[in-house]
């Protein structure tokens, strides 16, 4: 599978997904410069990376999803391209307005850089087809804005449809919910806080985050 | 023209940094605060022809993400 990483000034994890993401396609990711108004043709994921887009500058993500390249990926995720963003990849998917919500300063006001346990709360999505439902897991976290917020409505609405892809098994920044990830409507537009690509093999700890590259890999095809 | 954009958060949202500032307000003795809400402000200096509306536009496509936040313009 042909993928796309997104590379903002401030990103800082656009190194670890492009390694994730060789790693499981045996292709190396076309990177994409912000700046940029096109993805390259015939990309099959568009991975927004974590880090610091702009320095998070107004709040986490506004800029970067204001950014040129952000144009096509939103044109793209809402004709079903798969779009995966972590951690600051997720503050920009908010923003854009790809996913509901907003991320809000973690509750303790304290950078949270730890390994977390997750709950698998949707195995039956492009992203998460090689975890088992209900099934724990654990992926390392580390950012300072990853208190997930929406109004009740829109998480009763997230619950109801299958969206909340994980959810924090233990506190961990207040999150509404404990939600770690959620789906948009048509299920190819994932965001979440925790890093599965600093979870790819046994030299990391384990290979818990791999399994989410692999899943994709599979539903989405080469 | 210069504007003054006050970008606050909703009320009953939680504001960890306004929760901070409250509790270092109290650990100086100072009695008889109910509550500390943290916002930021924005000053533009734009063309003197520039209508609400299009002001009205900034602050929601980029200044202010209304899912979690209020604001208001004010004309210095």
């Amino acid at each position: 599978m042909k993928t796309a990483v997104i590379v903002f000034p401030g990103s800082n994890c656009d190194r670890d997904i492009a390694v994730a993401l060789e790693s499981v396609t045996g292709r190396k990711p076309e990177m994409v410069w912000h700046g940029d108004s096109a993805l390259p043709d015939g990309v099959g994921l568009v991975a927004l990376p974590g880090g610091f887009s702009y320095g998070d500058y107004l709040r986490s993500g506004a800029i970067g999803a204001r950014s040129p390249i952000m144009r096509a990926v939103v044109e793209a995720a809402d004709k079903g391209l798969p779009v995966l963003g972590i951690c600051n990849g997720f503050q920009v998917l908010t923003e854009a307005g790809l996913l509901p919500g907003a991320l809000m300063r973690n509750e303790g006001l304290n950078f949270v850089c730890r390994d977390v346990a997750l709950t698998v709360e949707n195995a039956q999505t492009a992203f998460t087809s090689r975890y088992a439902q209900g099934e724990t897991i654990t992926i390392p976290v580390a950012h300072h804005d990853g208190n997930y917020f929406a109004d009740a409505e829109t998480l009763d609405r997230l619950e109801a449809e299958g969206r909340v892809a994980f959810r924090y098994a233990g506190a961990v920044n207040g999150s509404a919910r404990g939600i770690a990830g959620v789906l948009n409507a048509g299920g190819n537009v994932l965001g979440m806080m925790p890093h599965p690509e600093r979870r790819i093999e046994a030299a990391h700890g384990g290979d818990d985050g791999r399994r989410l590259f692999e899943g994709l890999l599979e539903t989405v095809g080469a | 023209m210069k504007l003054r954009i006050f970008v606050t958060l909703k009320p009953g949202v939680l504001d960890p940094q306004g929760k901070a500032i409250h509790k270092a307000l109290d650990g100086l003795g100072f009695a008889g605060v109910n509550d500390v809400r943290q916002g930021k402000l924005i000053e533009l200096d734009v063309a003197d022809s520039t209508d609400d509306a299009s002001i009205d536009d900034m602050c929601r496509k980029l200044l202010a993400n209304t899912v979690i936040e209020n604001y208001r313009v004010e004309r210095a």
